[in-house]
Order: structure tokens, then sequence, then C-alpha cells
């Protein structure tokens, strides 16, 4: 039968108090250049978020961040993630400016992907990996 | 039918799935859906189309307010287009109908139309059944940013809002074919903007020279300015006079009746396009293309020969008594 391929979709969100839009929106035409299905839903609390990726089904959440205060915040949002049962199916990406030694706390919570300068083809390949890993699953 | 008989208990995370299998095409959602069909018709369909940047998004969520303080439970589905160079798509719509995300009873889904033409994707019958059988009373359905001929959605809802903004055309506009003639409720949004005014005498005076309806409505016209929520009682008064006529003269039903048709055509088609595309597979269409290049038959007698073949391909699964689709 006719069957399209199966795309890839991705929620992209903001915690609430960010106020730099252009990264996401940069990152946004990157992903749907790269023929997937981009969700976008501004700034919203961790729980919200969430909320949002399981009304979608998406395949994967990323989140921008610059403000500061992302490891609490990532924390909340994988508690919520993981109290709402899609933890182990999503594929969680984390990019923007932060200090980089935070990154191995936030593998460490079950970030995916933590980019803090990263190109298209990095991000791109990082999402289909993480995705296959996660359906083998 | 395990995700079916969760979406009937008001599983998010089941309607979801389905919906999701419902657009990938995956035959078990075909048969999920089988399952949900006797459960779907109770929800009230409303569809929200007009150009790209019309207000549609905010309109839907100020709508979304006006129906949960009437109590009523709301779906939406909110489409946006696929790219047509690289398959991927931006699905916008959402971000602005946020202030209804820690309601329990809002249900909001983006679909991108995946190369469906018409204003709708391809799954939208398919997710409105979900979220009817999932419970929603309500059910806003916002197309792509669409112009003129996008009329599918007049066939999809029960009624259609169609969102104009001034300084878009004159007259002239107002009076071409399309889905102009099949809206039920007008909007003109943004009606801070000069020339509100004048478009609304313009529909009035479109409106006053069409010929009659033959089921007698005539469309309201409500000036809204969406980001402030202005005119939001009124369009959603005017939505529910509009569903009062349609109960009180009978044209529900005739329209219900009209969408199972379609509905019912559609997955015809769809069974032959997929039969069709099984024939591709095999050896047997390049030889029926052989014959039409050499002149030995033509695309009508060559149709019917591939329909004679599907008939005689049905008849042996029946025999058989495998359920199932045909195989070319």
């Amino acid at each position: 039968m006719a069957q399209p391929r199966n795309k890839i979709k991705v929620l992209l969100a903001q915690f609430p108090l960010e106020t730099h839009s252009r990264g996401i929106i940069t990152v946004a035409g990157m992903l749907k250049d790269a023929g997937m299905e981009v969700v976008l839903i501004g700034n919203e609390l961790p729980e919200r978020i969430i909320d949002a990726a399981i009304q979608e089904d998406v395949d994967v959440v990323g989140i921008s961040t610059y403000c500061g205060g992302e490891l609490a915040l990532a924390d909340d949002l994988m508690k919520a993630a993981e109290e709402k049962g899609i933890k182990e199916s999503t594929v969680f990406l984390l990019g923007g400016i932060f200090p980089p030694k935070n990154i191995p706390k936030l593998k460490e919570m079950g970030f995916d992907g933590t980019f803090l300068s990263t190109t298209k083809e990095e991000i791109v390949s990082c999402i289909e990996k993480a995705i296959a890993s996660k359906r083998r699953r | 039918m395990e995700l079916a008989s969760r979406v009937l208990q008001g599983d998010t995370i089941a309607a979801a799935k389905l919906i999701s299998g419902i657009e990938d095409e995956v035959p078990s959602a075909r048969e999920e859906m089988s399952y949900l069909y006797p459960h779907t018709g109770k929800a009230y369909v409303i569809g929200i189309t007009g150009s790209p940047g019309a207000g549609k998004s905010t309109l839907t969520n100020n709508l979304i307010g006006f129906f949960r303080a009437q109590g009523m439970s709301v779906g939406v589905i909110a489409i946006d287009p696929t790219s047509a160079f690289t398959g991927g798509a931006i699905l916008g719509d959402r971000v602005r109908m946020q202030h209804h995300s820690a309601d329990k009873d809002v249900f909001i889904r983006s679909l991108a139309t995946r190369g469906w033409v018409g204003g709708l994707a391809k799954a939208t019958t398919g997710a409105i059944h979900v979220m009817d059988a999932l419970g929603k009373d309500v059910i806003l359905v916002e197309t792509v940013g669409s112009g003129q001929i996008e009329i599918d959605i007049t066939r999809a809802a029960d009624t259609t809002l169609l969102v104009l903004t001034p300084a878009a055309g004159d007259a002239i506009q107002m009076m071409k074919a399309g889905i102009l003639e099949a809206a039920d409720i007008f909007v003109i949004n943004k009606a801070d903007k000069g020339g509100a005014d004048l478009l609304k005498t313009d529909l009035e005076a479109m409106l006053a020279m069409r010929a009659q309806p033959a089921n007698g409505w005539r469309p309201g016209i409500v000036l809204t300015e969406a980001i402030y929520d202005k005119g939001t009682e009124e369009l959603g008064e005017e939505i529910l006079r509009h569903r009062e006529f349609l109960i009180s003269s009978g044209e529900l039903g005739r329209r219900q009746r009209e969408r199972v048709k379609l509905e019912l055509m559609e997955t015809v088609e769809g069974f032959l396009k997929d039969f069709v595309h099984e024939v591709d597979k095999g050896d047997y269409l390049s030889r029926l293309i052989d014959d039409l290049t050499q002149g030995k038959t033509n695309p009508h007698a060559a149709a019917l020969e591939i329909i004679r073949r599907l008939a005689k391909e049905l008849s042996r699964l029946e025999d058989s008594g495998k359920a199932g689709r045909p195989k070319a």
C-alpha cells in the first residue's frame, strides 16, 4: 500500500522565563529542512511541556535555554516525563547557553543530547541515532 | 483493540497514539478505528478557515475559552502545511493556544498536511473520530491558511467560520466562487484596523445579492479583535445560534449524512488507490503499459481490466474466508 515514510515529530519549547527566541526558531527551521515535523509551543512550564508532548505524540522534546536555572527546570521536566510515562520512549534534547560543567548532570537526568554550539548535521544525526536506540528498547 | 478501548475510557496517550497511527496509515489503526466508529457522531465540529495570518489560531484559542465556560470539553485539530521540498513542517498554531495547556478537558493536536490538498490533512476525519470517541463535546478544526478553493472543511464540519481581515480585497473578491459561498459565519478579525466597516458592507452586499440558500440560513458577520479577546462572546453566541438552526431545521442530520457518504467514497477511493499501487509492483502493470504504448488497448479499457482483476481478487479472498486487504 501507499504508506508514507514515518515522520520524525519534534516538540520545541522554552522554560517560562526565557526571552530569546532566535535560537529555537533557527533550530525549528533546520529540523523542518531535515524533513521533520516541528511543533512550537513557546514558553511553558515543564509539566505542561510534557502534556503537550503527549497530545502531539512526538518522538523528540527539545528545550532551548539561555537564562539559567536549566538544571532545576530540566529535572522537573524529566520527573514529569517519568510520572506521565513517556520518559523511556521519548528523546530529550537541551540546547542554548549553559555551563558546560552541567552536561554530565543533564545526561544523568536522561537527556540524549546537549548542545552548546552545534551544526544542523550534528543535531539531526543525534536525533536519528537516539530515536533508533529508543525504538530498539 | 487495545488503543480503541483505552480511548473510550478517556486515555489521552492512547488517543494521541491512535491519531499518529491514522497519520502513518498503519493497518492496525484502521482496525482500531472500526472498533471506535460506533462511538462517534456525538461531537459538534466547527471549522475555522481563512488566509494565513488572519488570526485563526488566536480565535481558536479564544473559542476554546468560550466553550469551556459553557461547560463543554474541547478538542482542537490544528493543521499546518508540509513542505513540498523537504517533507518537513512547522506546526505553529499550538503556540497561540497555550492559555489552555493546564486544562485537562482540552486536547490539542497539530497535523501536517503531508501532501494532502484542500486545506486539511488526510488524517483529519480520523482525528475527529478519535476526539469524538474520547468524549470531546466540541471539536475545533483549524485549516491551513487558505484562500479561495480549499473548501474541504465545509464538508468535515457542522459549522464553518471564514476568518477575513480588512484591506484584503474589494467587492469583486467577495463575489468569487469558493469558500465565500460555503461559510456559515463570517468573522472580520483585526476589526480595529482600518477598512473593517467597508469589508462588512461589501460582505453584506454580497450576501444580499446572492440567491437565498436552500436551507434558509443567512450567514452572520461578527467583528473580532482576537489578540484582545474582543468579540469572542458574540462569535460564540453566533456559533451556538447556527447550531440551533442546524438542529431545528434538520440540516445537521443532512450534513452528517453527507459527511458519512463522503467518508465512505473516500475510503473506497483510497482502497482502489492502494490496490493500484500494489498492481504497480508486479510486471502486470508494465505489460498493460506496453499494450497502451503500442496502441493495442486504450486507457479506459486498461483501467476496466485492472478493476476486473480487483473484483476477481476480492472474490478469491472471500472464498478462502480471509478478511483483509486485496493483494494484486
